[in-house]
């Protein structure tokens, strides 16, 4: 087998979308790339595709399935050879997460983070409305939640508990 | 599990190997790490034992973030002590002498309140310290510090709300916290130990030298204890040796326990 020429940029584009439809392995209604965890898709000094991820938390158990489900994207673009590299600087916040990935989680019963730079209590969502039944009076229940993304509140009106990404 | 040709698991955060090996930034993060380690595998005893269901997922969550700084601060310590050993071949290749970190992390909880105060105590320490080095010269140490601090700031609050909870609760959790507190104070010195490679590294701003975060953190641990309505300890004595890889008798069984998978399946992968 001969060397893989340099890809052309069309097929760096075909593979940038190709990745971007990647889901998240704990929320899969949202892509890697609406989370914000995509930063780069380009060529390796090397000459071999690279896609740059960042974590979300530094301990998130998910990375390795994250990378995983990239490489087999890149195998699926003719690159099997593809890399994935983590990069911490800067730090993801939820703030790069984007307005379609608020939709799908949000469509999916997970009330999407307000700015990151908030006070904490309003991170935690305090003052959100219930996505069950709308009403204004529900409370945090725990920062810490099914993922380490996620806190749960409690709705006094209709006595659910709910999810919701706490603004980081 | 297999034991041979899987595909190598995914590199934790962090450069390729480096070039340029630093024996003194190597020792620095790997102390960090080793507390990291250390405190998360204490907090995973509680695991299914919280006294509630929201705790229980407090304290795993808590653990799981010790476990990622960990994993960013053994790797970057491989690469930079020149030997290019990853984080599982420190955490699991390593005998009791070669951990480097402090005594407080590693004590047994003899109940809630001691996790509490320890809690305190270490999210404290470990929030000034990482917001500081989020602006040092250390590219990996500083993209470390910004994440990092972020996540603390939630143990933080965690470990005030309950210190607050508990010294402010009935008289049996009060008495419980004071003797927490009587307990693990004489082991808090040992966070802010001089020594030479991190005032080294923190006079070149590669770093910052944990006994330069005293004064603020004893400000801020005082406050949350005046809320809670307890006293500062005034301990009569230190404790110290962790830096130095001497360990408490509590040390070596938690170790063993941690490392027994990996020696009874040398090499496994999942």
């Amino acid at each position: 087998m001969t060397a893989p020429a340099t890809p052309a940029a069309p097929d760096l584009d075909r593979v940038r979308a190709r990745v971007a439809t990647v889901p998240d392995p704990e929320l899969p209604m949202i892509t890697l790339a609406d989370l914000g965890v995509i930063r780069a898709v380009g060529l390796a000094p090397d000459g071999a595709v690279e896609v740059v991820i960042t974590p979300t938390y530094l301990g998130c158990p998910a990375l390795p399935a994250m990378t995983e489900a990239i490489r087999e994207a890149l195998a699926d673009c003719g690159h099997p050879d593809g890399r994935v590299r983590q990069e911490l600087t800067p730090a993801w916040t939820t703030d790069a997460i984007t307005p379609e990935g608020r939709r799908r989680l949000a469509e999916h019963g997970i009330v999407p983070p307000g700015p990151a730079t908030a006070p904490l209590p309003l991170r935690l969502g305090l003052g959100l409305p219930c996505p069950n039944c709308g009403s204004a009076a529900t409370r945090p229940q725990s920062p810490f939640g099914a993922t380490r993304c996620q806190a749960v509140l409690v709705c006094t009106a209709c006595r659910e508990t709910f999810a919701h990404l706490k603004a980081m | 599990m297999t034991t041979d040709t899987t595909p190598a698991r995914p590199a934790a955060p962090g450069p390729a190997p480096h070039p340029d090996p630093d024996p003194d930034l190597a020792g620095y993060a790997l102390r960090l790490g080793d507390d990291a380690l250390v405190l998360c595998q204490r907090l995973c005893g509680w695991i299914t034992r919280a006294p509630t269901i929201e705790e229980d997922l407090a304290l795993s969550n808590i653990a799981l973030d010790l476990l990622g700084h960990a994993r960013t601060l053994l790797s970057y310590s491989g690469q930079r002590d020149g030997t290019g050993r990853g984080d599982d071949d420190l955490a699991y290749r390593r005998t009791e002498r070669e951990f480097r970190h402090v005594l407080l992390v590693e004590l047994p909880d003899p109940d809630f309140a001691a996790t509490v105060v320890r809690q305190l105590v270490f999210s404290h320490y470990a929030g000034l310290l990482y917001t500081a080095l989020a602006d040092c010269a250390d590219p990996v140490l500083s993209g470390f510090g910004a994440r990092a601090a972020a996540e603390v700031e939630y143990h933080r609050m965690h470990a005030a709300q309950w210190t607050v909870r508990l010294g402010r609760g009935t008289t049996e959790s009060r008495r419980r916290m004071t003797t927490a507190l009587d307990a693990l104070w004489p082991y808090t010195d040992e966070l802010f130990e001089e020594d030479g490679p991190s005032s080294r590294l923190d006079a070149a701003g590669t770093a910052v030298a944990p006994a330069r975060l005293r004064d603020a953190w004893q400000r801020e641990t005082a406050a949350v204890l005046a809320t809670a309505g307890l006293a500062v300890p005034a301990p009569r004595w230190r404790a110290t040796g962790g830096r130095a890889g001497l360990h408490t008798e509590a040390f070596a069984p938690l170790l063993a326990e941690f490392q027994s998978v990996h020696r009874q399946y040398p090499g496994g992968t999942w």
